[in-house]
Parts: C-alpha cells; sequence; structure tokens
C-alpha cells in the first residue's frame, strides 16, 4: 500500500488545481462563508414620502437607513422606488394619521426585518407589505432557483464540450479545417444555449405552476434578460473549457463558478447583510444580476428602465467571456503560434496557393 | 509542385526537437519520416501543417483549404456515424449536394466501410476507424495529406487496404508526408528521412538509405559486441562499421530495419565519444 500511498501523493503534487483546492480552498470557503452566512439585516435602505416625511425620518433608528426625505411625494413615488428595487422600505404620510410603510417582499430578508422592527415599534408605523404579502420564501426562491439551476446545466455542461474534443483528439483536427475561432467556440456552445433557454421556459413556467409564484412584469423583458443570462452562462463555459485540457479540470473550475453563485448572489444569504470585503464577490456573480432582473420581473414588476443596470452588466459580461474564451482557443487552433514566442525567430513560412 | 521543410530547427526551451531538418514532399509521391519515440516526427508534421512555428528554417505548404491531416488519434468523432462525420467535414469544406453524395460513396466504398456507414465511429474497429480518418483527410482532395502514423495499432489487412488508399492518393497526384515506426511500411514510401533525437540519421530512397550505412552487418546465434547487435527473430543481427565481418555471415538482404538500427547505434556511439 505504501507504494500506492506514494504514487498517489507524487500525482497530487503535479496537480496544482486539485493541491490549491485541498490546501487553500478550506481556509478561503471559512472564512469567506463565515462572514456571508448571516441572516440578519443590519442596514435597510428606506425613504420616506409626505407632509410628515422628515419627522417620520427622524423618528427610524436602525436597522432603517434613510436616503431620500421627500415631503412633496407621494404613494406612487413610493411604490415605484420599492418596484425599482431603490429601496426595501417606502414609508408615506399624510397631515395627518399613521404612515404607512411599504415594503419590498421580494427582498425577502430586509422585509421580515422590517417587518419585526416595525412591530416592536409599537404599532406608530403601518405596514403594508408589496409584491410578497405573505413573505413566502418560494416566491423569492424560484427565480433565483430558475437561475441557479441553469447555471448548473449552462456552465457545467458546456464546459465538458471542447474538452471532449481536445481529449479525442479532433481539436487539432479542427485547427486545419477551414473554421475560425469564433467557429468552433459558437458552434460549440449554440446547441447548449438552445437547450438551456428551453430548460429557462421549462423550469420558470413549472415554477410558477408549483409554487403559485406570480408573473407580474412583461414576459418579452424576462425573455430578455434570461437570454443574455443564458448567453453569458454558456459563454463562460466555453471559456472555461477552453482553460482546460480534461473533463476533471472543467468540473473543478466549473465548481469554482457554482459555489459562488450560491453563495454569494444574494439567493440564500442577503448580499446587503454581507461585509463589503466579501460582498464584491456577488457583484462578480452573472447569478446576481439575473436574480435581480427575475425576481423584479416576476415579482415586482419591474419595468426595463427599473433595470437596465442588470442588464448593462450581464451585456458586458457575455462581450468579456466570448472575447476570452475566443482569444484562448485562437492558442490552441490559430497555427503557427508556439507556447513562448522567441525574440530571435528567423522562420519564414511560405504558403503556396 | 513541392512541399516540406529546409534547414528547419524547433525548440522546446532546451530540448531541440528538430535540428537543421530538409524534408521534402513532393507531389504524386509518398514521402516518410521514421525513427522511434520522441525522435521529432510529429513535430516535423506538425511544422509541415503550421501547427508549430519553427525557430529557423523555411517550410512550404500549401494554402489551409488544400491541407489534409490525421493525426495518430485519426481525427474521427467518436459520437457520430461513419456518414455523419464525412457530412461534417463536407460542410467544413463547402461540399454539397451531388458532389458530396458521390465522394462520400467513392471514398466510404473505397475504404470498405459501406456497410457501415450507420455505425458510430467509437463502435468501429482500430483498423476501421483509422480508414475513416484519411477518408476524412483525403475529402476535399488536398494537395498535400499529412498522416501522423496513420497505420499504427491497425491489424495487418487493414493496413495493407490503408496504403492501399495512400498509393491512390499519392497516383492521384497529393504530396503525401506521413511518419510511421512500421519500418517494412516505409521502404514503400518513394523516400525516407530516418530522425533520431531530432536530427536526421540518413534520408532518400530506401535503397540509398540502406547503402548509406557503413560496414556491413552480419546474421549471427551470438554476437562479438553486444552493444553492436540486436535481436531479429531466433537470430542477431550485429552491424560492423569497419566491415569486418564473414563474408559467410554478411547479411544479403539488409533492409530499412536494420539499416535505422545500426545508423541509430552509430549515432549514439558518436555522442558518447
Amino acid at each position: 500500500m505504501w507504494a500506492m500511498v506514494m504514487k498517489e501523493f507524487q500525482e497530487l503534487r503535479r496537480d496544482r488545481r486539485t493541491m490549491a483546492m485541498l490546501i487553500a480552498l478550506p481556509l478561503l470557503l471559512l472564512v469567506v462563508f463565515g462572514y456571508a452566512a448571516n441572516f440578519n439585516v443590519s442596514s435597510i435602505p428606506t425613504n420616506t414620502y409626505g407632509p410628515q416625511a422628515q419627522k417620520v425620518a427622524d423618528g427610524l433608528k436602525d436597522p432603517f437607513d434613510v436616503r431620500t426625505v421627500d415631503p412633496g411625494g407621494s404613494r406612487n413615488d413610493a411604490e415605484t422606488a420599492v418596484r425599482d428595487n431603490k429601496v426595501d422600505v417606502a414609508i408615506v404620510s399624510q397631515s395627518s394619521g399613521k404612515p404607512t410603510a411599504l415594503i419590498d417582499g421580494s427582498s425577502l430578508f430586509a422585509a421580515q426585518s422590517a417587518v419585526s422592527a416595525f412591530a416592536m415599534s409599537g404599532g406608530q408605523v403601518e405596514t403594508d407589505v408589496l409584491y410578497n404579502p405573505e413573505l413566502k420564501t418560494s416566491w423569492v426562491m424560484v427565480p433565483a432557483l430558475a437561475g441557479l439551476i441553469l447555471t448548473f446545466i449552462g456552465v457545467i455542461v458546456t464546459s465538458l464540450g471542447l474538452v471532449r474534443e481536445r481529449q479525442e483528439g479532433t481539436l487539432e483536427q479542427l485547427a486545419v479545417m477551414p473554421f475560425r475561432p469564433f467557429d468552433v467556440i459558437g458552434g460549440k456552445i449554440a446547441p447548449y444555449f438552445v437547450f438551456a433557454a428551453v430548460d429557462m421556459v421549462l423550469v420558470t413556467v413549472l415554477g410558477v405552476i408549483l409554487f403559485d409564484v406570480p408573473f407580474n412584469g412583461s414576459v418579452v423583458v424576462f425573455a430578455l434578460g434570461s437570454l443574455l443570462f443564458l448567453l453569458v452562462l454558456v459563454g463562460l463555459g466555453g471559456l472555461i473549457s477552453s482553460l482546460s485540457q480534461n473533463a476533471g479540470q472543467a468540473i473543478q473550475l466549473a465548481l469554482f463558478v457554482m459555489l459562488p453563485s450560491i453563495m454569494f448572489s444574494g439567493m440564500i444569504f442577503p448580499l446587503a447583510a454581507m461585509p463589503w470585503t466579501i460582498r464584491w464577490i456577488g457583484y462578480v456573480m452573472p447569478l446576481t444580476y439575473f436574480i435581480n432582473i427575475a425576481q423584479g420581473v416576476m415579482l415586482r414588476g419591474a419595468p426595463f428602465t427599473a433595470l437596465w443596470l442588470s442588464f448593462l452588466v450581464l451585456a458586458v459580461y457575455a462581450v468579456v467571456v466570448f472575447t476570452a474564451a475566443v482569444l484562448r482557443l485562437r492558442r490552441d487552433l490559430a497555427p503557427n503560434v508556439k507556447a513562448q514566442p522567441r525574440q530571435d525567430v528567423a522562420a519564414k513560412t511560405a504558403v503556396a496557393a | 509542385m513541392s512541399f516540406g521543410l529546409s534547414e528547419v530547427s524547433v525548440r522546446f526551451g532546451a530540448t531541440t526537437a528538430l535540428d537543421h531538418i530538409t524534408f521534402a514532399a513532393p507531389r504524386g509521391s509518398v514521402s516518410a519520416v521514421v525513427g522511434g519515440d520522441g525522435a521529432g516526427k510529429t513535430t516535423l508534421l506538425g511544422c509541415l501543417t503550421g501547427a508549430i512555428e519553427p525557430d529557423s528554417g523555411r517550410v512550404e505548404r500549401p494554402a489551409k483549404r488544400l491541407l489534409g491531416v490525421m493525426p495518430s488519434t485519426s481525427g474521427t468523432w467518436r459520437d457520430l456515424t461513419v456518414d455523419e462525420n464525412i457530412d461534417f467535414v463536407a460542410r467544413a469544406y463547402g461540399i454539397t449536394g451531388e458532389d458530396l453524395r458521390a465522394k462520400r460513396g467513392r471514398l466510404v466504398a473505397k475504404a470498405g466501410l459501406d456497410r457501415a456507414r450507420d455505425r458510430l465511429a467509437r463502435q468501429l474497429s482500430g483498423g476501421m476507424r483509422q480508414k475513416l480518418g484519411f477518408v476524412l483527410a483525403l475529402l476535399h482532395g488536398p494537395t498535400l495529406l499529412v498522416l501522423d502514423e496513420p497505420t499504427t495499432g491497425v491489424d495487418p489487412v487493414s493496413r495493407v487496404e490503408l496504403w492501399g488508399m495512400i498509393s491512390e492518393a499519392a497516383a492521384a497526384g497529393a504530396a503525401v508526408a506521413m511518419a510511421t515506426t512500421y519500418l517494412d511500411e516505409a521502404e514503400r514510401a518513394t523516400t525516407v528521412l530516418v530522425l533520431d533525437s531530432g536530427q536526421a540519421l540518413a534520408s532518400g530512397t530506401a535503397g540509398e538509405v540502406i547503402g548509406s550505412l557503413p560496414g556491413t552487418i552480419s546474421v549471427v546465434d551470438r554476437p562479438a559486441d553486444p552493444r553492436r547487435a540486436w535481436r531479429r527473430g531466433r537470430v542477431y543481427h550485429e552491424w560492423h562499421p569497419g566491415g569486418d565481418s564473414t563474408s559467410a555471415q554478411i547479411d544479403s538482404d539488409v533492409d530499412l530495419e536494420d539499416t535505422v538500427i545500426a545508423q541509430m547505434l552509430r549515432r549514439r556511439e558518436h555522442a558518447s565519444t
């Protein structure tokens, strides 16, 4: 058995990615997830509207973080601010009577904290939970899960595509065929994109039917956001594929996308509850932006104008991952390129027609 | 027109994979490069296809569309059928319709794959898969066919069939450049280049290569100098650089295999002195 143990150590020593996973990853996961695993929202973005806006704002304590005080604002303004995800709570006051707090039910943890805080204040403010009045977890989770399932399918399955060509020796055959790197990447991921799009429709429709999740917004905006998100996912899969020599490496890299997506996208733990030292990881994950679009459209009925930033980020993401994948693959496909070009190259290559 | 390499050197870090190698692949002929593992055969073919850029020297090759390559792994897509493999490559080269049907029918019949057209490539025998790989490389009518050990691991009957196809392609005007470890096959090539550790040991026709070996080779039961002997069947063949073997022992039927082994021993003797 000792011989087997020695051989395994020798192999592991040369597999740097696995070594990194074995040594560095547990420490990283403990530290990062330790900070991320927090359901308590300590800061709830809040606006106040109406004649008593200033008085209401002055009376608010933690966890409410007053952003805008608008004495001239109406309930419509408050609803728009919540719908467009500008704030999680908007308090509307009249000249007399109790003010009403409109709470965004699609931000589940912030809403729960807000409801609890208002209840403890002795009923000075009436609460009206919008978009998810019963604060159902499934309503918030289904749009996020649709994104997560698609991340799983899109990234892992696509990442294995090019690796198979490499392992079976057909990548070198593709290199001498009249294809551009973009043709190979595009051709490889197009079928996965189609299947992922079908999956997206099935998962969303099934989620709506089984869990009674409302679909309040525009189907077109949702479809556009989903397609953009899928494009990012299959592009990431293509990039991982171009960086991996075998299926094991591809899956390892895909997990590096999957795990942070689950933990930091706001799907399980609210982003607002994370310190900025790790919260930025969430803003690097494409799932974060898809969840914003999906929950915005499905639950809040948010229009494109309220979600444009998420669309823009996903579009930039798609361009970046596709460009990176094509550039990386060009090294493998394009002839006349050595891994480390030499300065003293004097070779002349003649190509006859 | 002749394709090939002229004084090409390739270095990978401190290792010299090819050292001022010249290799010609004229149209209408089969040019073989032989040598053991690590000799530089695949690097040479890589230079010829453009996959590897030489550090120095000159390469003549046709445009990409007129290049046909068969890698050592056969270059077939295992989860596609024989017909689907052919159709994919044909589409990549813009071969469609009647042209595709005619080419597919002719090449599949010639390769003896006509009864396996619906079979997945991974379900084919090694020989059938190599023949399919050759069909894919030949499909678009390349002027230069580069074949990396096309018959390695192939049964004797399939080897004969593959060689028939290779010869036909050359007869039809293609330049065929192939690497092989089978020296009996290399003797059938028009010209042979013998490589060892990136250096050319000999080149020319098989007869010229055999004739270039100094000294004689004897067939003996017990070699006088085991460092210059190798076993073939039940007897030893021994190389005598000074021709100092008795005439009764001289092998009158020296072939390329004897010559290549003797040339390698010669080079290693020179390298160690």
